[in-house]
């Protein structure tokens, strides 16, 4: 169980510097491409039977520019930031699983609500941003504080 | 064109993920764990991705009537607060605090795991795949709705 705790720094000008990036991106896909930046719309959507065809190329496009940051960080930083998973694999697969299901439900994830409905003040992405936090406030606060003791 | 804008568009929401640490599932559990060892690094980076988003989408809509490289602006327009937003939405909550994961930042360390990723992905296309696909053939749900995000 995933109740060893890696504590980590408050880096207030990594994330404002990484939320700009963020918000940059959210904007530009919709002056250019007419679409919000949700990854979980954006992945869903790729997913088989493709029923629209000329609206499947651009997902896996992003989904590959989302997973080439990496590289680039590593080139011109020689390294990637300090990463921690703690708990099974188990654990990870139903991580996975509720965020797979909890995404197409609440049609939207922290991307899709979290920036692109805040953004535009949507009501359904106020609620869903507030259960989100209820969601992961509460089983942290479960698995860490009552769970790990 | 619109492939390779696409990927550039992920690679910059990708930078910003990296940027900030949002890649650490540590540093995300930290900034649930508000009665532990709290890290509110990720307001900051979901306030500042926001406000760039709603001065970006408020410009965009003011100067353009459709985007560059598409044909009209996909914005959501329901707004009515259902069971299934505040249950999916709790739902992903939940796997949030478990897996310190959301799909964006999962999602850019496809091509660099470690192996809890590809499991998390993995579970997730499956419960993404579930709710689109697998669900509306067991119950009519309210699926003739268009998904948005």
């Amino acid at each position: 169980m995933p109740v060893i705790v890696h504590p980590t720094a408050f880096t207030p000008g990594s994330a404002v510097l990484g939320g700009v990036l963020m918000g940059l991106s959210v904007t530009f896909t919709m002056l250019l491409l007419g679409r919000i930046a949700g990854i979980s719309g954006i992945t869903a959507g790729a997913l088989p039977p493709w029923r629209k065809p000329g609206d499947i190329a651009w997902r896996f496009a992003f989904i590959l520019g989302l997973a080439t940051a990496p590289f680039l960080v590593l080139w011109a930083e020689g390294g990637l930031p300090e990463r921690h998973f703690e708990g099974s694999l188990g654990w990870f697969a139903l991580a996975g699983l509720l965020i797979g299901i909890g995404s197409r439900l609440a049609n939207g994830c922290t991307s899709g609500h979290g920036i692109a409905g805040l953004a535009r003040l949507s009501p359904r992405s106020f609620v869903a941003v507030a259960m989100f936090l209820v969601g992961g406030t509460g089983t942290v606060f479960l698995v860490r504080h009552v769970w790990g003791g | 064109m619109r492939i390779l804008v696409s990927w550039a568009l992920g690679l910059v929401f990708g930078l910003g993920l990296v940027v900030s640490g949002m890649v650490n599932p540590e540093k995300v559990r930290n900034f649930l764990d508000i009665a532990g060892a709290w890290d509110p690094s990720l307001l900051l980076v979901l306030g500042s991705a926001v406000i760039v988003t709603l001065v970006g989408y408020r410009l965009t809509s003011a100067l353009l009537e459709r985007p560059l490289l598409g044909d009209a602006f996909h914005f959501p327009t329901r707004r009515e607060i259902t069971p299934r937003l505040v249950v999916g939405a709790l739902i992903f909550g939940v796997g949030w605090g478990l897996g310190g994961l959301c799909p964006a930042p999962a999602e850019s360390a496809l091509l660099v795991g470690p192996v809890e990723i590809w499991v998390f992905l993995v579970a997730m296309l499956v419960g993404m795949w579930f709710v689109e696909h697998g669900l509306p053939r067991l119950v009519r749900w309210e699926h003739h709705h268009e998904l948005h995000h």
